[in-house]
């Protein structure tokens, strides 16, 4: 494959991909997409939103981190329940076989439920729009920290598991100097991706229960008929989810240890 | 000075039976052996005739389907840190120092030392194998002599009745395997710890051993035939390899073989 490097093509590349891909919106809301706001518009709309991120002016006017912001924390709260309860059942999962043998074909059926499917059930459940999101962010985003924790415990050398059996470690030393310390990569892994999909999930959320956020704001956007701060919103969970992801890959390398078993 | 027990650890007609797609087979059978206290004792033999599992049946890390193992006047059942194991890979915690991986045990065996007590006892041991220097490093930044080493340490530390061996060299290359065998004769003169190693190398058998039992090719391996070596210690390597005896020795193996 040709792979040419040159001078800053770190940043050119992505700069020359970035125009053209302008170009092409441009073109398009010029062209076939009539309603389609074009990138000058969006931007003289987005600009008291962008330019005075943290602003607030109303209920329904606030800049569009603040509105990131509050997503956030209610992501934050489906996530830190997602894990709770995420890696306890995959360490079960990955300890106990006839546990696996039970438990696992629900889980392979719940897990592709989509957010709006549950979103509902959370509802019902809870009366109110906010536990009903965090339910929702919740049940969708612990799958992949339940089943890398899983896959993590299966995968902890024999070697090690000898080691405290020669120390006589109890299943509490076992679970704590052993088991948890040599399965925290994998459970990292799975914290990255829980968190994507909690970030994925909010937006549907927010738009089906009106809770604040971005999702709500572009939701309220549309029914406004201001289609320019649709992309705006558009861009900002794009970049809101690429952080979050950085930030995460960052902490898993920290904790990413080499395998010496072999 | 106390009397040497003379049936220190003895293995009684253990036998060992693993179930195959053709039935069950007894990969070990009828293997006796008795050991001194304080004795270095080898177990040499053909790749997969069984020495892997005799040895892990000493440490209790798995099952004897038949006979019975006792060590110190008390049948074996389970593993337990009076048997420092050392195996072919040096099985760290990678997210342990060498330190830390050496303390990990010392602990469990010194329940009623301070901290300050049971550190010493690990920085002890990692200093007699040559890594002072290195107590902070985490087996990621060792060489694979080195964390050997830390193996060795943390089998020793433990101040164990038993040291078991199973090709603790066999993944190194042949220089570092020489240094490691001085490391390991160096520790064993401290304080000749009871020790059965398993091996595949002819001239380590040779230089570290009290005597060395051959085994039969399985299945149903026993013991094909034991092997004083006569040697006085400290043995010099050099020398020895000049000794006719020890050419006469090697060529018995070699035959057995
Ligand atoms: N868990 C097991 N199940 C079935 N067969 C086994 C098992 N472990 C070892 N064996 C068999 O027992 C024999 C002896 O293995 P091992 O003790 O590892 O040999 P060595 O250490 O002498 O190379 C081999 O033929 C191996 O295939
Ligand atoms: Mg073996």
């Amino acid at each position: 494959m040709n792979d040419r490097r040159f001078p800053f093509d770190w940043l050119l590349l992505p700069l020359v991909a970035l125009v053209a891909c302008g170009l092409l919106w441009s073109l398009s809301s010029a062209t076939w997409a009539k309603s389609l706001p074009s990138p000058l518009k969006t931007w003289e709309m987005s600009k008291p939103y962008v330019l005075q991120p943290f602003a607030k002016r109303g209920e329904l006017d606030q800049g569009v981190l603040r509105f990131a912001w509050y997503s956030l924390v209610l992501v934050a709260k489906g996530y830190s329940l997602a894990l709770l309860a995420g890696v306890p059942l995959g360490l079960l999962l990955g300890m106990s076989k006839i546990f696996t043998r039970g438990f696992d074909p629900i889980i392979q059926i719940l897990r592709p439920v989509s957010p709006l499917a549950w979103l509902p059930l959370g509802l019902i459940l809870f009366q109110k729009s906010e536990p009903a999101a965090v339910f929702t962010i919740a049940i969708c985003s612990m799958w992949p920290t339940v089943l890398n924790t899983a896959v993590g415990v299966r995968a902890v050398p024999q070697d090690y598991l000898n080691v405290g059996r020669v120390l006589q470690f109890t299943r509490w030393q076992m679970l704590s100097k052993i088991l948890l310390p040599a399965t925290l990569p994998y459970m990292f892994t799975g914290f990255r991706l829980s968190l994507g999909i909690a970030w994925l999930v909010i937006v549907a959320a927010e738009m089906l229960t009106g809770v604040p956020g971005v999702g709500g704001f572009l939701w309220q956007e549309y029914n406004s008929l201001i289609y320019e701060h649709i992309i705006l919103c558009i861009l900002t969970i794009g970049l809101v989810g690429f952080v979050l992801d950085r930030l995460m890959s960052l902490i898993e390398s920290r904790f990413r240890t080499p395998d010496l078993a072999r | 000075m106390n009397s040497v027990i003379e049936r220190y650890l003895e293995l009684w007609r253990i036998t060992k039976t693993y179930d195959s797609p053709a039935g069950p087979v007894n990969v070990v059978q009828d293997f006796n052996l008795t050991i001194r206290q304080g004795e270095f004792v080898s177990l040499i033999g053909h790749s997969g005739c069984g020495k892997s599992t005799v040895l892990s049946m000493v440490a209790g890390l798995s099952d004897y389907s038949a006979g019975g193992i006792v060590l110190a006047g008390r049948e074996i059942s389970g593993p337990g840190p009076d048997r420092g194991v050392v195996f072919q890979s040096p099985s760290l915690l990678p997210w342990l120092t060498a330190l830390e991986n050496v303390t990990l045990g010392v602990r469990q065996v010194r329940r009623e030392a301070s901290r300050s007590a049971v550190d010493e006892i690990a920085v002890r041991s990692l200093t007699l194998v040559g890594l002072g220097d290195s107590l902070d490093q985490r087996p990621g930044e060792l060489s694979q002599g080195m964390r050997q080493r830390v193996a060795l340490a943390r089998a020793f530390a433990l101040d164990p009745k038993l040291l078991l061996l199973d090709e603790p060299f066999g993944m190194l290359d042949s220089l570092t395997r020489m240094e490691l065998q001085q490391v390991l004769i160096d520790l064993w003169m401290s304080d000749r710890k009871t020790a059965l190693m398993v091996t595949h190398d002819v001239d380590e058998a040779l230089l570290l051993s009290d005597r060395i039992v051959m085994m039969t090719n399985g299945p149903e391996a026993t013991v094909g035939g034991i092997l004083e070596i006569p040697f006085a210690r400290p043995r010099d390597r050099a020398t020895l390899l000049d000794d006719p005896e020890f050419s006469r020795l090697k060529g018995d193996l070699l035959r057995f073989l």
